[in-house]
């Protein structure tokens, strides 16, 4: 790891001003996806700008149609949250499936979204709930922020300070999980909410979160698992890895996106 | 032997705990020494490539740093050894090509030690390390078995014409073949034995320093066998003499074999820190961690069973080729030999057993002992077959193994083991009832109702442990002994210090150990205290593997007792104006037989430091040490029955239960014994459903982090069910056989035989390890057509 300076910002302006004193400069929030990539020599930057010290970005608010959750939330603070539990109980159950306990305490969803791991389970939830990208200039769409693998609408010096999610109806996450990491291999989040029903899938597309049109359109017809049981997707541009191949990862989300829908109840 | 509370047979705890769950343990990476430099070994890139030369320069110029040193500043030095030399079926010795600590000219793995940069701290020996130019010219490489065999294969040294390093035998093809001529039937089997990464907890680690007022090295490592890397790193590699070389192996964080070999870097250091003057620490990153600690398994087999009309085995024959990795490291040439091919009698009559192997040299981690070593592959290969076999021929499949069990002992294996002692029915039986086999069809019946596939599998195996009588080894070739050594020192006040050559890394030696000698003197388990690890302490100590410690270790121990227990007589009859005939020793009390008269070990010690009355012509002091080389292995065996549940849309399998049924021989404490088991066991279903080490073709290592490599987690494993039958040892005093290696080798064939099991209704019929669910739903796929 190479050295770098630490910015230790109290307020979020001054974490902004940080990031543009110094153009390679970065956010860090649970670290859990940064700092491994910088032992490896990934990613190398000149400096760390900490979010830990910036008020107001660890809470989760109810705002009756919407729950907001601030981005320095870490998965565990989500997945405990009475708030999320009643009114987006599958986002609680995402949040605590996601990695390990360590990984929990640690990882924030802020980091998650800006992250956009192609794995990550964050993504299927916000573009499935049709969620809002709020950062300290202006509020994104989930459906314009992720843009690929790793990539997403954010400016350099941009910072997500929450992440506003409608109630849906129902909704529900299911998850197949490498052995290994414990990263989504194919991640199905469904949901029933004001845009319509929605299948998000993370985990199995190099190009990251994807909606799968065919299964949306079987499930307005007849929100059942056998409705989607049949929709097979196309294991072009699915990733491969020694856990899984694109083939198994293409049959894996008719089966996770099943078993999403029947969780839905 | 009497039973006292923390004597034999009590599960005491673990003495060493207490500093372990208090973060106490001291292991290497904890050590610091006054004026320390850190290293950093940079590693090779590429599997295989001439080395064109080397520019340390901008490196050398770097902040802190002190010195770079490469293969050539080293050529002087000798190579890494290993320690068993194998002879091929023609006589001819194996192929034993050299092993320079630092690559010279060539590199043939990623991960070779290619130079060593000293720096003030190890960030900046690690960041100068980056600044080194090596012009890598690249080679073709082979990764693998099929890779090194084929026509035309690249070749890891010239010396090894198609990468051969031996092709060994063992048992009577002759009458094998004849066995196979007389066959009703023939069963035969082609199976993988997937290459592992052991994974211990802490990293390889090291620190050498050379005093140059007096000339000694003192090398701390991670091992599991200070004095073997003393014998080796001394007397082969530095030149240096035993009284001038001191290795400490400290508290070590697991080894299960990986910390056996004499690595390079312990050359490495040494001699740097000798170049030096200043100690050198070098501490491995879990990343070179998965790319340089040796790996384990890698065989690629295929065999046959002849049966006569009623299921009974007449003739075994295996051939196994086995990837040695890049160079032979210290045990990895007797692991697919001796401790493989003479395993295949297991538990069976079969009067006619053939095996052989032969071992290829490939651009990959040298492969050495890993949890289990050789007799994993065994018995996983026999107890595929006599699963196969029994479906094949329509029969039962706990019949078919019960028809041929050995009932008659001493038995002479046609693979030059002879069995001592065993019961395998017993275990047998105690595992069909524990894990309720009868049960099983409804069972699976309320799986199938959910959705799920349910199966169960079985394998009865034994295992040669307590390695070895030192002939015996050494006729086959071993270049080592395989005794052990055993100090006890009774102090003046009646405390006890225990030195053992045996090493503990998690095996709980200091508490197993203490229980022997407080039972059998009679003191309190508190005050006896074990020592290892030290060459400067020891007397000598062969080390820890192949669950030899408490078998060997323990049995010297055991005999420097009787010992001191001898020579306490004479000193209590003294003192009880009787003859030491007349002396019974019992309870911590030496009494004049028949009579009341007795003195206490603690007034015997204290009258053997301070001998004003004392017998004529016996030496003061309360001292003795034994070494004991033992008899003959020792034969734990067992039954072991998994049971699985398979979701047939993902493939995903559940190992819903662990039925284990072990002879393990005298349990000292039934704690630690149930704890190695559930290690074995954890160990053993890692292997059949989770773990694989895989390279690409040119040699990278795609499994070299956690994020593609598996390793089992509690939420992986079921809760054991742990039952035993014990018969003891015949050959050594205590009747105890080992139990480290039990559950890694005992438990993969269940799982897999379990897993198919469930599959075959939906018509697969074999599967390879590690059963992943990926692997399992391409089956049914298949199956399914
Ligand atoms: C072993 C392991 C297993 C894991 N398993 C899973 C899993 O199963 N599912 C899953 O979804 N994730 C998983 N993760 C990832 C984990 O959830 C990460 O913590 C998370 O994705 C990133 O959050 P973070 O707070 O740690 O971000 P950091 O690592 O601190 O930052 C990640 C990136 O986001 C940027 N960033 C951080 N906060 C902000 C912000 N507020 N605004 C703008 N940019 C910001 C940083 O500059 C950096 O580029 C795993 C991680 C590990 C180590």
């Amino acid at each position: 790891m190479n050295d770098f300076t630490y910015h230790a910002p109290t307020s979020l302006d001054d974490a902004v001003a940080a990031l543009r004193g110094d153009g390679g400069a970065k956010l860090i929030a649970g670290g859990h996806s940064l700092l491994p990539v910088m032992k490896l020599n990934l990613a190398a930057p000149s400096a760390l700008v900490s979010l830990a010290g910036v008020p107001g970005l660890g809470d989760i608010a109810d705002g009756g149609d919407s729950v907001t959750v601030g981005a320095m939330c870490s998965h565990a603070q989500v997945a405990g949250s009475a708030v999320v539990q009643a009114r987006i109980p599958a986002l609680a159950a995402m949040a605590d499936g996601i990695g390990d306990a360590q990984v929990r305490n640690a990882g924030t969803i802020g980091g998650s979204v800006a992250h956009n791991d192609p794995a990550a389970d964050y993504p299927a939830a916000c573009v499935a709930l049709g969620a809002t990208i709020v950062t300290d200039r202006r509020e994104v769409h989930a459906d314009d922020f992720f843009q690929g693998m790793f990539a997403t609408a954010l400016a350099d010096d941009e910072v997500v300070t929450a992440v506003r999610f409608p109630v849906p109806g129902r909704a529900a996450y299911a998850k197949f999980a490498n052995p290994a990491s414990k990263y989504a291999v194919a991640g199905v989040m469904v949901a029933d909410g004001p845009a319509g029903v929605r299948v998000a899938v993370t985990g199995a597309s190099g190009d990251g979160v994807f909606r799968v049109a065919e299964m949306e359109a079987a499930l307005g017809a007849s929100f059942s698992g056998e409705a989607v049981a049949g929709v097979a997707v196309s294991s072009d541009g699915m990733l491969s890895d020694t856990a899984a191949g694109a083939d198994y990862r293409a049959h894996l989300v008719t089966v996770m996106a099943k078993r999403a829908v029947e969780a839905c109840g | 032997m009497s039973a006292n509370g923390s004597g034999i047979g009590a599960s005491v705890k673990r003495k060493e705990d207490t500093r372990f769950l208090t973060g106490r343990g001291r292991y290497t990476d904890d050590i610091n020494l006054p004026g320390q430099l850190y290293g950093y070994i940079l590693r090779s890139p590429v599997a295989h490539a001439n080395i064109g030369g080397i520019d340390t320069s901008a490196a050398a110029a770097a902040p802190g740093v002190h010195a770079i040193f490469t293969g050539s500043d080293m050529e002087g030095v000798g190579g890494i050894p290993t320690g068993w030399l194998i002879h091929s079926k023609d006589g001819e010795p194996m192929v034993e090509p050299g092993h320079p600590a630092l690559a010279l000219g060539k590199v043939r793995y990623v991960g070779d030690c290619v130079a060593i940069v000293v720096a003030e701290t190890s960030e900046q020996a690690k960041s100068a390390a980056n600044l080194i130019e090596v012009d890598y010219q690249e080679l073709p490489a082979v990764a693998s078995i099929e890779a090194a065999e084929a026509d035309g294969a690249a070749q890891v040294f010239d010396e090894a014409p198609g990468n051969v390093c031996y092709d060994w035998e063992v048992g009577d093809r002759a009458a094998t073949d004849a066995a196979f001529e007389e066959a009703t039937h023939v069963v035969s089997i082609d199976v993988v034995n997937n290459r592992l990464i052991p994974n211990a907890i802490e990293p390889r680690a090291a620190i050498a320093n050379y005093d140059p007022a007096t000339g000694d090295y003192t090398l701390y490592t991670t091992s599991q066998n200070p004095h073997l890397i003393r014998l080796l790193l001394g007397a082969f590699v530095l030149g240096l003499p035993e009284h001038k070389l001191r290795i400490v192996a400290p508290d070590v964080g697991g080894g299960f074999g990986s910390k056996i070999p004499h690595y390079a870097e312990e050359a490495i250091l040494t001699w740097t820190a000798g170049q030096l003057g200043r100690p050198v620490k070098w501490t491995c990153e879990r990343i070179d961690a998965f790319k340089s600690d040796t790996h384990g398994r890698d065989h690629i087999s295929t065999a046959r069973l002849a049966l006569d009309a009623d299921g009974k085995f007449l003739g075994l024959h295996v051939s196994t080729k086995a990837n040695l990795g890049a160079y032979l490291s210290t045990f990895a040439t007797c692991v697919p030999t001796y401790l493989y091919g003479i395993l295949f009698a297991g538990p069976y009559t079969t009067p006619a057993v053939y095996c052989e192997v032969k071992s290829f040299f490939t651009n990959t981690v040298p492969v050495d002992a890993l949890r289990g070593a050789g007799r994993p592959e065994a018995t996983y290969l026999l107890e595929r077959l006599v699963e196969k076999a029994a479906v094949e021929l329509g029969m039962d499949r706990v019949e078919i193994r019960r028809k041929n069990f050995i009932r008659e002992f001493p038995y002479q294996t046609p693979v030059a083991l002879q069995y001592d002692q065993g019961d395998y029915d017993a275990t047998l039986d105690l595992a069909l009832k524990a894990s309720d086999w009868a049960g099983f069809e409804a069972r699976r019946a309320e799986s199938a109702a959910r959705g799920k596939c349910r199966g169960i599998g079985i394998s009865t195996f034994i295992e040669a442990c307590g390695i070895a009588p030192s002939a015996v080894v050494g006729s086959l070739g071993a270049r080592a002994g395989l005794y052990e050594s055993g100090s006890v020192r009774v102090h003046p006040t009646g405390s006890v210090s225990v030195f053992t050559g045996t090493h503990s890394h998690g095996q709980g030696h200091e508490t197993t150990f203490a229980q022997i000698v407080s039972d059998m003197l009679g003191v309190d388990f508190e005050a006896v205290d074990v020592v290892h690890g030290d060459s400067a302490k020891i007397p000598f100590g062969m080390g820890t593997y192949g669950s030899r410690s408490l078998a060997v270790g323990g049995t010297a121990i055991y005999l420097a007792v009787e010992k001191v227990i001898e020579k306490g007589k004479k000193i209590a009859a003294h003192l009880l104006e009787a003859s030491a005939e007349d002396i019974e020793f019992e309870n911590g009390s030496f009494t004049v037989a028949g009579t009341d008269r007795s003195k206490s070990l603690g007034e015997v010690a204290l009258t053997a430091y301070v001998p004003h009355n004392y017998p004529a012509g016996l030496e003061p002091g309360l001292e003795e040490t034994a070494f004991y080389d033992p008899l003959n292995f020792t034969f734990p065996a067992g039954t072991h029955v998994a049971e699985v549940e398979v979701d047939p849309e993902t493939g995903e399998v559940e190992v819903v239960a662990v039925t284990g049924a072990d002879d393990v021989g005298r349990i000292i404490n039934p704690m630690i014994v149930d704890g190695q088991l559930h290690g074995g066991l954890a160990h053993g279903i890692g292997q059949a459903l989770l773990e694989e080490c895989l390279y690409q073709d040119d040699g990278q290592l795609q499994t070299g982090s956690y994020l593609d490599y598996t390793m089992p987690r509690a939420a992986d494993l079921p809760s054991f069910n742990i039952n035993h039958n014990t018969t003891l040892c015949t050959h050594n005093p205590l009747g105890v056989k080992g139990v480290g290696e039990v559950g890694s080798i005992g438990v993969p064939p269940a799982v897999i035989n379990a897993v198919i099991d469930a599959l075959r209704p939906l018509g697969v019929n074999d599967m390879a390890m590690p059963a992943t669910s990926q692997r399992v739903w391409q089956a049914i796929q298949q199956a399914q057509g």
